[in-house]
């Protein structure tokens, strides 16, 4: 009797699990190699992502802050060094130019019954990619050294600016305000966003001719200029891992940095008086604009061309197993905001959906806009240094841009 | 040595060479010659979370087609060589016309990357060897006279920056100057002032830099030296002793014209060396003020973008061609010494 009531016990689970179409999870066949970034929620998401392949499933990834250094040298290889890579709005451009992510129409219409149709990436009729989670920087500050200086929450840099002075000149913080300016990557981000919330187009429209050498092109720089004033001279060299550090320290009551911080920065550890007093604001608008100085992004996964049927099939499933997890997503409603459906959404998501309203631009993935990017993550250095000016700066952004697209076939 | 045995004896190590070295340096060369097929833009309907909209997209399959007609790309002659982000011929050549001074024109020549790369690479390469061949002759010297006991610990010691990989070396030592590291905090202390930090101004990072520099160099040197004072014939100084020369004209008139051939050699090593340096710009996040020729190799073929294969072709045989002009000098005097020896 009560073998049969565990044999009826688990034909019911069987069953449920199975209900909606092929079940993506438990992997025997194939290897799953994953390329991603390293932050806390896509820690969250590999944890599931593991889970989900199971036990006797091949299984491995790699967390690297230079993921996109690595993804065309790693994904050109044939056979691929990793069958999956974890992709944005920004990143998958490239790997798109290249051909290096395959069509999944197949495998989602083998098991991806649980999509939301908002998570399917479709370029020209094709998916490409699966989200499952949107992020954007925007303001954080520390409540309670705001109300003691009597200072509102900053909604413009200006203000910002000013609230940062404040607290420098009332000796509490040297250097109050952070974001992320390594020279590279972050550079240039931070410059997009600032570019975008002055109302500016990088392209000549229909191009792949760049103008950013104008009038909101040197307004957006010196306003990066003023912000770097206020923060930690060591600003070069801090990305947003090392941002989050300071800010755990006590060191800043204002940073500008991405919305899936949260995961760490309001997690159980570090101190928890900083915690406590840690708020989300939306991201500041700039020079009279309304639009805020931010961009969206999603992130999602892609599987490698270069791998086999076999690999790519194993990795989509235990990937897509962790992109419609509802579970996990309302077990962590505050590590970023889930694109997963049945989602409800914590306290941070917020700053998010006020940029989306605000009319925030998702990045501009256009195929040549990754030259932009690292030209500019090299040619504004000497400027924040206080070495050039901002109309040379820009002229030299302009200049390595068109030596590299020249060279990529694209101008 | 028979000639026929010299050949023998030199066969594997000058085939691994021409495999491993000579080809690729060949391929680097062809490569640099060439630059990407055009790329064949559409629009296309794009569709994400935050909506549908018309986008530009590489068309892929016209793209794949050309490039496999032209799996080098197109041919560019010696373009990529004369482009801006390399010897930029035409921006110096409307520099030299517009600017009104030698300081306005060297200002405008070293805003261009590849001699501002040059500028740092030159500079670290002429601060870093000198110190290194002195100190790694002082220190040599100084374990040569330590009992032996001693000796052992003292050489593991000394040598041990070297052992520690570059990288990780310069991490640590990256961490350490932090403003709240040990030796940020204590250069504070130092001076006297708060905002004192080694990451934020270009000259202290270069000098940061040449100091990590000297510090990683050094042993080589050291194990050099040291392997030669091994062979410094003892009789000559045993006469010097006799007829009461200092330790200072000892080493000053014996011991220095024994090593100068070996001086020779680490300065050639050293040069060559500290001409490529990478690492320690990745360690110490000094990419922004810090440019070399190597990592502007690093930059083409690990950015975020695809990898620009021509123009990292191009640094690597202009990087051959400053290592040749750097070591002709030093190169002739070898030579020049061979010949007299005959």
């Amino acid at each position: 009797m009560k073998k049969l009531l565990i044999a009826l016990l688990f034909t019911f689970v069987s069953t449920s699990a199975y209900a909606g179409g092929h079940s993506p999870c438990g992997v025997t066949d194939g290897s799953i190699k994953i390329l991603a970034n390293e932050f806390t929620t896509y820690r969250i998401f590999m944890d599931e992502v593991k889970s989900c392949a199971g036990p006797s499933a091949d299984f491995s990834v790699t967390h690297s802050v230079d993921h996109n250094k690595l993804q065309v040298a790693a994904l050109s290889a044939n056979p691929a060094e990793f069958s999956a890579k974890l992709v944005t709005n920004g990143s998958i451009t490239t790997l798109m130019n290249d051909n290096l992510i395959r069509p999944l129409n197949d495998l989602v219409a083998k098991y991806g019954s649980a999509l939301q149709d908002n998570q399917k990436i479709v370029i020209d009729g094709k998916i490409y990619a699966i989200a499952f989670m949107a992020n954007a920087q925007h303001l954080w500050y520390r409540e309670s050294i705001l109300n003691d200086l009597g200072i509102a929450v900053p909604s413009t840099y200006e203000e910002v600016i000013a609230a940062a002075e404040k607290i420098k000149a009332s000796g509490k913080m040297a250097n109050p305000y952070a974001g992320a300016f390594k020279s590279g990557w972050n550079l240039g981000q931070e410059f997009v966003n600032m570019y975008l919330g002055h109302g500016g187009d990088f392209f000549k429209a229909g191009t792949a001719e760049v103008s950013v050498n104008n009038a909101k092109g040197v307004a957006a720089l010196n306003m990066l200029k003023r912000l770097t004033e206020v923060s930690n001279p060591d600003f070069l060299t801090q990305d947003t891992n090392a941002v989050k550090e300071e800010w755990e320290s006590g060191n800043v009551a204002l940073m500008h940095i991405w919305n899936s911080g949260a995961a760490s920065l309001l997690d159980d550890e570090g101190d928890q008086a900083i915690k406590a007093d840690t708020r989300l604001a939306p991201s500041p608008s700039v020079g009279g604009g309304s639009k805020p100085a931010t961009t969206l992004w999603w992130d999602g996964f892609g599987i490698a061309t270069n791998t086999s049927d076999e690999n790519a099939e194993a990795s989509f499933r235990a990937l897509l197993g962790a992109a419609t997890s509802t579970e996990m997503a309302n077990a962590n409603p505050n590590a970023t905001i889930w694109l997963i459906d049945g989602y409800s959404p914590g306290d941070t998501a917020g700053p998010v959906v006020d940029a989306a309203n605000r009319g925030a631009t998702p990045y501009p993935s256009l195929p040549y806009m990754s030259l932009l990017h690292g030209a500019l993550s090299t040619e504004l250095v000497e400027f924040l240094q206080g070495n050039e000016s901002a109309e040379k700066a820009l002229a030299d952004v302009e200049a390595a841009y068109v030596a590299k697209a020249t060279e990529q076939g694209f101008l | 040595m028979p000639h026929r045995t010299f050949f023998w004896f030199f066969f594997p190590s000058g085939l691994a060479m021409l495999l491993f070295i000579g080809l690729p340096i060949i391929s680097s060369f062809f490569q640099s010659l060439h630059i990407e097929p055009e790329q064949i833009l559409m629009e296309v309907e794009k569709c994400d979370p935050f909506g549908c909209k018309t986008e530009t997209k590489v068309d892929i399959e016209a793209t794949t087609k050309l490039q496999e007609e032209q799996p080098l790309g197109r041919f560019n002659g010696l373009g990529t060589y004369g482009d801006r982000n390399h010897l930029a011929f035409d921006e110096i050549k409307e520099a030299w016309t517009n600017s009104s001074s030698i300081a306005e024109f060297t200002d405008i020549l070293l805003n261009l990357p590849f001699y501002k790369a040059l500028l740092f690479t030159l500079t670290f390469c002429f601060t870093v060897t000198p110190p290194v061949v002195v100190l790694g002759f002082i220190v040599a010297l100084s374990v040569n006279t330590i009992t032996k006991s001693l000796k052992g610990p003292t050489i593991f010691g000394v040598i041990l920056p070297m052992i520690v990989t570059p990288l990780i070396g310069s991490l640590v030592l990256f961490w350490m100057i932090d403003a709240k590291g040990i030796l940020g905090s204590f250069i504070q202390f130092l001076f006297d002032d708060p905002n004192l930090s080694l990451k934020s101004s270009s000259q202290l990072t270069w000098i940061t830099l040449i100091i990590y520099g000297i510090w990683h160099n050094t042993p080589f040197a050291f194990v050099v030296f040291y392997a030669a004072l091994q062979t410094v014939p003892q009789d000559p100084i045993e006469a010097a002793i006799i007829d009461g020369a200092s330790r200072y004209e000892r080493v000053r008139h014996i011991v220095i014209p024994h090593l100068y051939p070996v001086a020779t050699f680490i300065i050639l090593i050293c040069l060559m060396d500290n001409f490529r340096v990478l690492e320690p710009i990745i360690g110490f996040a000094a990419e922004g003020v810090a440019q070399s020729l190597s990592w502007m190799i690093y930059n083409d073929l690990r950015s975020e973008n695809k990898m620009l294969f021509g123009s990292a072709g191009a640094t690597s045989m202009l990087t051959i061609i400053g290592v040749a002009i750097l070591l002709t000098p030093v190169l002739i005097r070898t030579w020049r010494e061979f010949r007299t020896e005959r």
